[in-house]
């Protein structure tokens, strides 16, 4: 695959992360590299303490590696204080959590402000247009004045990847964003993430401890004991779509 | 951080939890309720007592004879005859920051009407008595210095008096009563002005010039005391020290020598019933700022319990950006909109309890603005105080922990 021309949206050289835990010193990350050029759909997959979460913590600005180069969009993230990285968080990067973090009996719309609501550039009519044109990319634009508790699942995590959107991120994390989802759900929002990656070319990071959904990605990192074990890239991405289609129809 | 956002964030917040809030609210509003009516009572009670005196005249001066002593005998001032109508006489010419004066005599005894009597007592004074004590003539008219002077058998009477007198409705101007056999003629009725702080009915008396009580009634030719008026109630203190410089001089009293008067004003009264409605009002004042320092502490429980509770999307909200002060702010407004809304609440609560008081029960009230303001004040000071350890507790929070939290 040719990437030599593209933009490197994460840089990471050489990361250690160590953890003082009472006397014990643990190394979650003992020297990672890699680079994610833009429009890469990158699962990141390791068992429970393989320091696959350490990892996406670093790459989400939430925490700051030990030793090595972390470079965002280009920017250096090392040396950065909390609040610096705070305001990189919400003009770089989108999250998705597996449990979804809307704030209860709060409208879609309004979570899905709430990013643009901490950067003030942003004037109340943008902020309110871009929620709208979020939500209606995901699918639920007849659902913006729904409030949180009165959705599904599904429809949660789609909120969810609609505030993720809205503040057009150079990088959307995922962490096991299907993780508490049904099968066939599941594959609904893999759906929605490969269509973001195919046809908006979105940069996406989804970090899972499901091997499956390997298939669906179109680079797949492999972390144990807070090393890479292997780096492959897919050339044969699975369709979601597909497999949504294969799946008994549930009732509804 | 922009501010409209942090304060729609933490509206949005408090939306979210409206019973909630309004329980946390509820101390707020009670205690500033409390505050707002129990100083409105207290004040109330104070201006009331305070309207009571200055219809008496509050820029009335009292000379009195001080209690002398007589062959070792410690005497009452009513019996000292050492106040003399010169005295009266000096003072009015002679005295500063005085606009009127009255010599005072004074007996009493039955008056009688036809087959009606009743006691009361009869005040031998001069036509300023009236302005000194604040009293006006609703009927007839007040008899004259010439009357004075002539010691004419005339008088002005209380409607009290009239009431006693005069049961079959008719007309007492130009009637004679009798007092201890002399026979006066009314001339006038004075317009009624009810009890007096002390209880003491301010209609029951008769009015008569000095010189014909001293001389047809009492047979005497000292007085009992004289009624001064300072031109203001400002002058008062200025006045008294320019009547006692006179008395001295007069009573020929020298220095370090006991003065055998006494000058008193309405002043040390108004300040004595004062202090009482004061230690009351304080009182009140105290047991309502407890509740509210409660309610202050109610908003603090809230908060703490509301950042736990909310550790997650603390951490949400971090992880899409929020800086740690503006978490910091947003628990902080949402600690100040609680105790504000509540202090609004509780100003409406605590005005229309405090008219429901005057109202229902009758008491008097009187709500100062500042008051007003002062609750508000110490509400919202409340809001920030008990806010901020949470608020900052919440901003402490590690991202990666708070989201994290079960």
């Amino acid at each position: 695959m040719n990437t030599g021309q593209k933009r490197e949206i994460i840089k990471v050289e050489d990361i250690k992360r160590d953890y003082v835990v009472g006397e014990e010193v643990v190394h979650a990350l003992r020297g990672v590299s890699f680079t994610i050029y833009e429009g890469e759909f990158v699962t990141i997959m390791g068992t429970s303490g393989s320091g696959k979460s350490t990892l996406l913590n670093v790459i989400g600005c939430l925490d700051t590696p030990t030793a090595g180069e972390y470079y965002l969009d280009g920017i250096s993230v090392r040396k950065m204080g909390k609040n610096e990285r705070a305001t990189l968080r919400n003009r770089k990067i989108g999250f998705i959590f597996q449990s979804y973090n809307l704030l209860a009996k709060t409208t879609a719309v309004e979570n899905v402000e709430l990013p643009l609501m901490y950067n003030p550039t942003i004037s109340a009519k943008e902020r309110h247009s871009r929620a709208i044109k979020a939500l209606t990319d995901v699918g639920l634009g007849d659902r913006l004045n729904h409030k949180s508790n009165q959705m599904s699942g599904g429809q949660q995590q789609r909120v969810a990847i609609a505030r993720a959107l809205v503040n057009e991120p150079v990088i959307i994390l995922a962490d096991e964003a299907t993780g508490n989802l049904d099968t066939r759900t599941s594959f609904e929002i893999l759906t929605l993430m490969q269509k973001l990656h195919q046809e908006e070319h979105r940069t996406i990071i989804f970090v899972t401890h499901n091997p499956e959904l390997a298939h669906f990605s179109s680079r797949n990192i492999v972390i144990s004991d807070g090393r890479i074990k292997s780096d492959t890239y897919n050339d044969e991405i699975k369709l979601a779509r597909e497999v949504l289609e294969t799946l008994p129809k549930e009732e509804a | 951080m922009n501010i409209v956002n942090l304060f729609k964030i933490a509206l949005r917040a408090l939306n979210g939890n409206k019973f909630r809030g309004f329980l946390t609210m509820l101390g707020i509003i009670i205690g500033v309720a409390a505050v707002i009516a129990m100083l409105a009572i207290g004040q109330g009670s104070k201006k009331s007592i305070q309207d009571q005196i200055s219809t008496m005249g509050s820029n009335m001066i009292n000379v009195r004879p001080g209690t002398g002593q007589f062959g070792g005998v410690r005497q009452s001032s009513s019996s000292m005859q050492t106040l003399k109508l010169e005295d009266y006489e000096a003072i009015e010419s002679q005295g500063e920051y005085i606009s009127a004066a009255t010599p005072e005599v004074s007996s009493s005894g039955q008056v009688i009407f036809g087959a009606n009597n009743a006691p009361t007592t009869v005040y031998g004074v001069n036509p300023s008595y009236l302005d000194i004590r604040k009293y006006t003539v609703s009927e007839g008219s007040m008899f004259t210095e010439a009357d004075v002077k002539a010691s004419t058998k005339v008088c002005v009477i209380g409607q009290t008096v009239v009431e006693n007198l005069f049961t079959n409705g008719e007309d007492p101007i130009g009637q004679t009563i009798r007092f201890n056999k002399i026979p006066m003629k009314v001339i006038g009725i004075l317009t009624s002005k009810g009890d007096n702080t002390m209880g003491m009915d301010q209609d029951d008396l008769v009015l008569a010039p000095y010189t014909t009580v001293q001389k047809r009634i009492l047979a005497i030719t000292y007085i009992h005391s004289i009624a001064v008026s300072a031109i203001s109630e400002g002058a008062t203190e200025d006045a008294i020290a320019s009547i006692e410089e006179i008395l001295r001089q007069r009573h020929k009293i020298g220095i370090g020598q006991e003065d055998d008067f006494n000058v008193r004003s309405q002043k040390e009264l108004i300040s004595m019933m004062s202090s009482t409605t004061d230690m009351m009002t304080v009182l009140l004042a105290c047991i309502a700022g407890i509740s509210l320092f409660v309610g202050g502490i109610g908003i603090m429980n809230i908060m703490y319990v509301s950042v736990t509770e909310r550790t997650r999307e603390i951490g949400l909200r971090m992880s899409i950006g929020a800086k740690g002060v503006d978490i910091l702010m947003q628990f902080l407004i949402e600690a100040i909109l609680l105790s504000v809304t509540g202090g609004i609440i509780g100003v409406i609560l605590g005005i229309s309890s405090a008219y429901v008081v005057k109202n229902v029960l009758m008491w008097p009230i009187d709500i100062q603005p500042y008051t007003i303001f002062l609750s508000f004040a110490v509400c919202s000071a409340t809001g920030i105080f008990f806010g901020w350890y949470p608020a900052k507790k919440a901003s402490d929070l590690d991202p990666i922990e708070a989201l994290r939290y079960e």
